[in-house]
């Protein structure tokens, strides 16, 4: 069984589209068939290899955004000038097929044997792993508590939105908008600073557990942040993302 | 692009065919001990840099000459994989 | 196994949009401009920068950044190509033609060894920045060289790979011998004739 496992992670293997969700104008949700895979922790990535006709090929890493146990899924932000992104988010559909190789990355993942209390802050597309780290806390009975704090543009540009708001009641879900804010918003406005994360950050000496997700200044400047009020380095994970 | 050591999971798979990015980098300049996950990455270019978060010397540069990886490792003093976790 | 082709899937530029005979082989066309980088961008203050020559650990001749703003300029529109297999056709740069530095030091050297702010080098035959082909380039697209792109000034040698073409570059040295510098120590080729395709060593 375990020889099974690390050729599955190792080699390529061809995934078929199953299905695609559109979550927001510009994002795309995917779920992959992945007969031999063997299994990923909520955190992990992927990685996609594409083969044109012509034989060029091209390769881009994704979050997982489905959680341990489930079925695989990767959600896709398309980037305006982006070789990759255009094509999985307008034109992949179910049947069509891929390579994937993975899962990857066992830094920059959560399972309730890590413990908390769970500080998850996410930037734009930065919500995807962390939307898995989510549900596999939700799965699994875990006790910790957990919050959200999730950094978009606008309202339309949340992703996930129904499903991160019926967390109420259990994890503390928390929006910030950046650029606009509907009529009679009374969430966050602007930025994550030091004022923000005063309201919705685990005092430093209830050791929590901080994952910081989304673009590199984005994720600096939160760590930074989190450093600041005491986080300790070690428990202060993050995740750069990049254009493609 | 400047991303972190998440980015090269894959990478490092292909190289060490073993999971790397929790493993241990020791920085040979100075002496900062961090993981994988956590150092900073140059990708896209040439080849792929990886620096040290803490002084900025270069850990580890990958190339792929016709198809095949060369790999610098001078910039690390050690490098310590974590044991499988599956 | 052979990979399976994606449906519908195909590179960003394709042949048939640019004018082939101004691609060396194995380039294609792209109307953005990538930024790629060994490093994290450098940020050195104008009034602390310098360009300077050197040989065997001595510096002959330095430049200030009014010094060099002094020198005569010219606009230049190149073609550029990178190893990484993008060309950008009819590029605009502005800059110092390299030979304006090296005529006001005497020197016989046969290589020149480019060197920039963060320890990024690149090794160039000196016949190769004579007259009409590099140039310290401190304008691009009518507008002062960005950061990202190697701004303040870079070197600009166009009829080689763009690795050659050193951002935040600071100065030569003037070398008998030939020396790798960073991407060549790597495994990219000596020279780096686009037009030859000699992308890495022993091509």
């Amino acid at each position: 069984m375990a020889g099974t496992a690390v050729r599955g992670r190792l080699s390529w293997q061809v995934a078929t589209v199953a299905s695609v969700t559109d979550e927001t104008d510009s994002v795309r949700t995917i779920a992959l068939d992945l007969p031999d895979w063997p299994g990923h922790h909520a955190g992990q990535h992927l990685d996609v290899r594409l083969t044109a006709e012509d034989g060029y090929s091209a390769e881009r890493s994704y979050s997982i955004a489905s959680a341990d146990g489930e079925s695989v899924a990767i959600t896709v932000e398309r980037l305006a000038d982006g070789e990759v992104s255009p094509y999985l988010t307008r034109e992949l559909r179910p049947g069509d097929q891929m390579e994937v190789r993975g899962p990857i990355g066992d830094w920059f993942t959560w399972g309730p044997e890590d413990g908390g209390p769970l500080l998850l802050i996410a930037g734009g597309s930065g919500v995807v792993p962390l939307r898995a780290i989510l549900r596999r806390w939700q799965r699994s009975g875990s006790n910790v508590p957990a919050r959200l704090l999730y950094s978009s543009r606008s309202l339309e540009d949340v992703i996930y939105r129904q499903e991160l708001d019926q967390y109420r009641g259990s994890a503390e879900v928390r929006y910030t908008l950046t650029r606009r804010q509907p009529a009679g918003w009374n969430g966050f406005a602007g930025r994550v600073d030091d004022a923000m994360l005063a309201r919705i950050a685990w005092p430093a000496s209830e050791r929590p557990l901080a994952f910081i997700c989304g673009p590199t200044p984005f994720v600096e400047a939160v760590a930074e942040l989190l450093v600041a009020r005491h986080y300790h380095g070690s428990r202060v994970k993050t995740e750069r993302f990049g254009g493609a | 692009m400047m991303l972190d050591g998440n980015a090269i999971g894959g990478l490092l798979l292909d190289i060490f065919a073993t999971e790397m990015t929790s493993a241990e980098a020791t920085c040979a300049a100075c002496g900062a001990v961090s993981p994988v996950a956590e150092t900073t990455v140059y990708l896209r270019g040439p080849g792929t840099v990886v620096r040290c978060r803490t002084c900025a010397s270069i850990l580890i540069v990958v190339t792929t000459v016709h198809g095949r990886n060369c790999v610098d490792l001078s910039g690390l003093q050690a490098l310590h994989a974590k044991a499988a976790s599956d | 196994m052979t990979s399976p082709v994606s449906r519908g899937f195909h590179r960003l530029s394709r042949p048939g949009d640019a004018l082939s005979g101004r691609l060396p082989p194995g380039q294609h066309a792209t109307a953005d401009f990538p930024v790629l980088s060994a490093g994290p961008t450098p940020h050195t203050p104008l009034h602390e920068w310098t360009f300077s020559i050197r040989r065997a650990g001595e510096t002959l001749r330095t430049w200030t950044w009014p010094e060099f703003m002094d020198m005569p300029a010219e606009t230049v529109t190149v073609d550029i190509h990178c190893v990484t297999r993008w060309s950008k056709l009819g590029t605009v740069w502005r800059g110092v033609p390299v030979p304006a530095f090296l005529d006001q030091v005497a020197h016989d050297a046969r290589y020149v060894v480019a060197f920039s702010d963060g320890g990024y080098t690149s090794n160039l035959p000196a016949q190769d920045v004579t007259g009409g082909q590099a140039w310290v380039a401190f304008g691009y697209d009518g507008q002062p060289l960005p950061p990202e792109h190697g701004g303040p000034a870079r070197l600009l040698v166009p009829h080689l790979y763009f690795w050659k073409s050193a951002k935040w570059v600071r100065g030569l040295d003037l070398l008998d011998h030939d020396q790798p510098g960073f991407w060549e120590t790597y495994g990219y080729n000596n020279y780096g004739d686009p037009w030859r395709e000699q992308r890495y060593a022993g091509d």
